[in-house]
């Protein structure tokens, strides 16, 4: 918490007492729906109607619906997985590693950037169940006895994966709702409806803060973060072995770990920023949510953009370096291919245009940054098309050569999905508390217990 | 003693934490054993006060990791190596490398679910009725005021005498909690 040379404002507004943080945290949830509410609501839900209806589609007339082919077995589906996994994961490391690392002023965002991570979650494992083909049967992944007397593969990458994914989905969870049941109690004393007590009283189970039920969950909550850091890492490297196990030119490469983990935290701080941004505003938060929180996400993109950056490089000098022709033909044809005006995208709006964020004046410049974020949005997409489509339309034979596009329904699932995140958030965001309230209480100076010697 | 309702106890409430850090000093110097606080956060030093200090907690979930380690481990070693062996080119049937990615996510999973549910079992929660509910501004506990409860159990529990006590200590108020 040392204070950096430059002054960048307090992390939490000044004049707060624990009633105020209370009250208007809770206000958001306690208060009458407003108008911006519904329309942002409703705009969500026509997507994610969108969403079901190429679902059904797809569940009468199967994935030839797609625009997937051979050889681009993997298209908008495993694009849109990774994605999305990636923008799931600034919520963990948010709340479990900046925990870890005493960095208090994560608590003013961690809350609302588990519930994205739950949601990002979600809207990724749906792609490869829809992908399987017969999306009925994915229970075969799992290791259950059945009357076909198998067992799934366990050496492959993408058996990890469901592993991976389920375990980070569940211990998501967990971590989220356990950091809610306080507040969750303080939303039943305070609600002013039948109906709102009898909930959140269900949800808080009884808790009633006492001293030695604070305690246990102190630990319990210190013990998940310490759990949740490796498990954060691991995710997206197991993800980038679904690629990196594969010996397709510009797949097989030792980096991906460690630079899909990197993108995924800069995917994941730039929805962040894109979410916090418009709702801070909104609903009057500018208190809880300062410019120093937003000037520390910018620079978290900033190193782990640079990361990111990095992995192109190295891509491209191991082309050259492991003088293997497939590779090399790999990035030639990224950068000069029919692809190539997605990859020099690529390159503009993830490497490029985040550099601005090395000014302060970038960094403290809303709408400026705003579009920053946006920017490492779309790029982020645009790595993952790179990666996917890009490296498998040509390998080694030229005669299995092709071209690949999404069709109708590959925009309308993506369309559809963003449309089940936000319907999702704006049911989070009405319902309960986006900031965690009791920690919240724990930074105001008069929560400090003066030692006085009595 | 007029014993009107029965009491679960007697319970005092503080604006501020210090109040109740050296509210619960000075009853556990005078014996009282059987307190219990109430904060709308975490506060280290009201454990302390209240003696609390080790919890269950952390050897739960290291034993819940653990079975998860044998969980997973065991799962692919009975799959691959004895019920469903696949001679692969005569590679190892139990391939350890390949077998540490779903063995650690098993320790993980394991251990976050005991975290979760050892820490509430411990807590007694959920618990749908608890009579400290029964003080109408209890529901400022999980706002901005700190509470401090003597339970009737404890053997210095006097109605009369614990209440003079309670109010001696700069209190909001002083309430009886009916059981």
């Amino acid at each position: 918490m040392s204070a950096p040379a430059r002054d960048l404002g307090p992390i939490i507004g000044p004049g707060h007492t624990f009633e105020t943080v209370t009250d208007k945290i809770a206000a958001v949830v306690l208060s009458e729906t407003r108008k911006g509410w519904m329309l942002g609501f409703g705009i969500s839900f026509v997507l994610l109607t969108i969403f079901l209806q190429c679902v059904a589609v797809l569940f009468v007339r199967g994935i030839g619906i797609w625009g997937i082919n051979i050889p681009v077995g993997w298209g908008f589906d495993i694009i849109n997985f990774v994605w999305w996994i990636g923008i799931g994961h600034a919520g963990t490391l948010i709340s479990a590693i900046l925990l870890l690392f005493r960095q208090t002023w994560r608590t003013s965002i961690n809350r609302f950037a588990e519930a994205m991570t739950l949601f990002a979650v979600a809207c990724a494992g749906l792609y490869p169940i829809l992908h399987l083909g017969r999306p009925w049967l994915f229970y075969w992944l799992l290791p259950y006895p059945n009357a076909m007397g198998m067992w799934p593969n366990f050496r492959s990458p993408l058996m990890w994966d469901v592993f991976a994914v389920s375990t980070y989905a569940t211990v998501s969870a967990l971590f989220w709702f356990v950091g809610l049941i306080p507040d969750l109690a303080t939303l039943r004393d305070r609600s002013t409806s039948r109906v709102g007590r009898i909930i959140y009283g269900i949800l808080a189970m009884g808790w009633r803060g006492s001293a030695r039920h604070w305690n246990r969950y102190e630990t319990a909550y210190l013990l998940l973060a310490g759990l949740s850091t490796p498990l954060v890492v691991s995710v997206h490297s197991v993800v980038s072995f679904d690629f990196a196990v594969g010996i397709i030119p510009g797949w097989h490469a030792t980096i991906f770990p460690p630079y899909f983990v990197a993108g995924a935290i800069y995917a994941g701080f730039a929805m962040v920023l894109t979410l916090t941004i418009p709702l801070r505003r909104y609903y009057g938060l500018e208190d809880f949510i300062t410019m120093r929180h937003i000037n520390y996400m910018a620079r978290v993109m900033l190193a782990t953009g640079l990361v990111v950056a990095y992995g192109y490089l190295m891509e491209i000098f191991m082309a050259w370096y492991s003088g293997n022709p497939f590779e090399s033909f790999m990035v030639k044809n990224r950068l000069t291919g029919p692809y190539s005006t997605l990859y020099a995208a690529l390159i503009v709006t993830n490497v490029v245009i985040p550099q601005l964020l090395w000014f302060q004046r970038v960094r403290t410049n809303i709408p400026l940054l705003f579009a920053v974020a946006m920017s490492i949005n779309v790029g982020m997409w645009l790595e993952r098309y790179v990666i996917i489509v890009v490296s498998l339309h040509r390998d080694f034979l030229p005669s299995s050569w092709g071209m690949y596009a999404g069709t109708i329904y590959d925009y309308g699932t993506f369309i559809g999905t963003i449309g089940l995140f936000l319907t999702l958030l704006f049911l989070f965001i009405r319902l309960l508390p986006m900031i965690s309230i009791f920690e919240m209480r724990t930074l105001l100076p008069e929560a400090k217990v003066k030692e006085k010697h009595a | 003693m007029t014993a009107r309702v029965p009491l679960y106890g007697l319970m005092a409430e503080f604006a501020d934490v210090n109040h109740l850090v050296s509210a619960i000093r000075k009853l556990r110097q005078m014996g009282y054993r059987r307190l219990d606080a109430f904060t709308p956060f975490p506060v280290e030093e009201v454990w302390e006060e209240l003696g609390v200090h080790r919890n269950m907690v952390s050897f739960l979930v290291f034993c819940g990791g653990l079975a998860g380690c044998l969980f997973g481990i065991g799962l692919q070693y009975w799959t691959s190596a004895i019920d469903y062996p696949i001679n692969v080119g005569g590679r190892p049937l139990f391939s350890i490398p390949a077998f540490v990615p779903i063995t650690f996510e098993c320790t993980v999973l394991f251990a976050a679910l005991t975290a979760v549910l050892g820490m509430l079992a411990l807590n007694g929660l959920p618990a749908p009725y608890h009579p400290v509910f029964n003080v109408p501004r209890f529901a400022l506990a999980s706002r901005d005021r700190f509470f401090l409860c003597v339970e009737a159990t404890d053997p210095l529990f006097d109605r009369e005498g614990t209440r003079r006590v309670l109010e001696s200590l700069s209190p909001v108020s002083v309430a009886e909690v009916p059981d």
